[in-house]
């Protein structure tokens, strides 16, 4: 047998057991509700409607926070990696970074920029935003020194020497920095307006959790596992593909 | 090395006081509705390190943290190794922890909540769930990446498995696995805070969601500032340690 279907078995196997337990009473239904039951009242959720606004808010924020990391990301990571003095300072900065509780500045961003999407775009961006610039960093830093002689070679300036030559070469290396800043975007937005926030999927998740509403709580949690795994798993495939080609 | 430490030292200096320089800036901006100054916090921060009532807070919290980070490790290791050694459970497993890797674990803080009920057990269970996947992928490449020599010497020598993993594996694979305990570190104390800040009526996770409700902007900063300058703090010995793991290797 594949491994993926191995996987596959598995996964299914957890489920009829869940299924199993609840059904036959051993986890309480006040815990969990059977899987079967989640699956039709997450059907039930989404023909009624009323959670699409939450879902196109959450989504927006997410797409917002990735963006924004992604672009300021490598355009910061390139200007760092070409001034050396400055980068020798940040370092230590980038090693502690992911040590520093982010959600710690959560309550401050509301603070300064209101309870509306900036403060929960903002934790997602802060989140996904560093490790785009590390390994953009990592990736200039392997540039073979020809290429970039070569570059000086047709006196290309360095705009056209990042845009034409050492970003394409560090691109592999800036998409995985890139599905960081996917999975990270999402963890920050969601997690941000499970702490403090009046709309999104985070929120209505809390809301359930508050009322005792597992009939909306499980749901959601499925679905925000189900969309951001699926998006992951089309950045996982899209980037296999591109290093297909390359080896090509 | 010793030319290249002041230079870094340096650096660093400059760096910290650029970055209280934009905080100086953010203040004058935004204003003292928004936030606190630098000095103020500080101040606040050390009145508040002063006060008796605040230690059983910050010990709450590395109680939590410790145990969190114990069971981070074992679980972590354990899949770690286990998907490591054998090849297929690895190309099984390693997909399903990149994929729980990348889920906002957050979202099942309710689940946990039902299973644990509020108080330390969450707590740690919390702390535990952002710091094992890491750990065990980390380990599990660097078990898979050791040279396979290694291990034919240790089954020619018809060592038991727990001996291949405590005199073969453990050893060649050290300077991979602390990298891996570096960053399980940094996620377990997000994790813990996470959780206190939801199932929790101490620790410092609870203070700063308190700090929030009340709209104690001074709280909330000079908290913030303390845990920012703990998690600094560790993860640069950490980071250290690593380096010279690497080194000695």
């Amino acid at each position: 047998m594949s491994p993926g279907r191995v996987r596959l078995a598995l996964a299914i196997g957890i489920v009829v057991l869940l299924e199993a337990l609840v059904r036959f009473g051993v986890i309480d239904r006040f815990a969990l509700i059977p899987p079967s039951e989640i699956l039709w009242d997450l059907g039930a959720l989404l023909l009624g409607g009323a959670i699409w606004p939450a879902i196109g808010k959450t989504l927006t924020d997410v797409a917002l926070a990735c963006v924004a990391a992604v672009v300021v990301g490598v355009v910061l990571g390139t200007l760092i990696h070409r001034w050396r003095p400055f980068r020798e300072a940040l370092d230590p900065l980038f090693a502690a970074y992911y040590a520093i509780p982010v959600y710690a500045f959560y309550p401050l961003f509301i603070v300064i920029f209101g309870l509306g999407d900036v403060p929960q775009v903002l934790i997602g961006f802060m989140l996904g935003l560093v490790a785009v610039i590390v390994n953009t960093l990592n990736g200039l830093d392997r540039v073979p020194r020809v290429l970039i002689k070569t570059a000086r070679a047709f006196r290309l300036g360095p705009v056209a020497t990042a845009a034409e030559i050492t970003l394409p070469y560090a691109a592999p290396y800036i998409f995985t920095g890139v599905k960081l800043a996917v999975a990270y975007s999402f963890i920050g937005v969601i997690g941000a307006e499970l702490i403090m926030s009046r709309t999104g999927l985070g929120y209505e998740i809390g809301f359930a959790y508050n009322n005792f509403d597992n009939a909306v709580m499980y749901p959601l949690i499925v679905l925000v596992l189900v969309v951001a795994g699926s998006v992951n798993a089309m950045f996982f495939m899209w980037e296999k593909k591109l290093l297909a080609r390359r080896r090509r | 090395m010793t030319d290249a430490l002041p230079q870094r030292a340096l650096g660093t200096a400059l760096l910290v006081v650029a970055l209280l320089a934009c905080w100086q800036a953010l203040f004058i901006y935004a204003g003292a509705s928004a936030l606190t100054s630098p000095l103020d916090t500080i101040a606040y921060a050390a009145q508040l390190l002063g006060t008796a009532s605040f230690y059983p807070h910050l010990i709450e919290t590395a109680k939590a943290f410790t145990i969190a980070l114990g069971f981070a490790l074992a679980f972590g290791f354990l899949i770690g190794f286990t998907l490591g050694l054998h090849r297929f459970s690895g190309e099984v497993g390693e997909p399903v922890l990149v994929a729980l890797y990348s889920i906002p674990k957050i979202t099942l803080y309710p689940i946990v909540l039902l299973a644990f009920g509020i108080g330390m057990p969450a707590k740690v269970a919390f702390g535990a769930i952002h710091g094992v996947v890491p750990i065990a992928i980390i380990t599990l490449a660097a078990v898979r990446n050791l040279n396979p020599v290694y291990l034919k010497a240790a089954r020619v020598l018809r060592l038991k498995p727990w001996q291949i993993t405590a005199s073969v594996l453990l050893p060649a694979a050290v300077p991979e696995i602390f990298t891996g305990v570096r960053v399980g570190f940094s996620l377990t104390l997000i994790g813990t805070l996470l959780g206190e800040m939801f199932a929790s009526q101490r620790g410092l996770g609870f203070l700063l969601i308190q700090a929030i409700g009340l709209h104690n902007i001074r709280l909330i900063m000079a908290l913030t500032l303390i845990l920012v300058v703990i998690a600094v703090a560790a993860s640069t010995i950490l980071l250290a340690v690593d380096h010279r793991l690497r080194r000695a290797y």
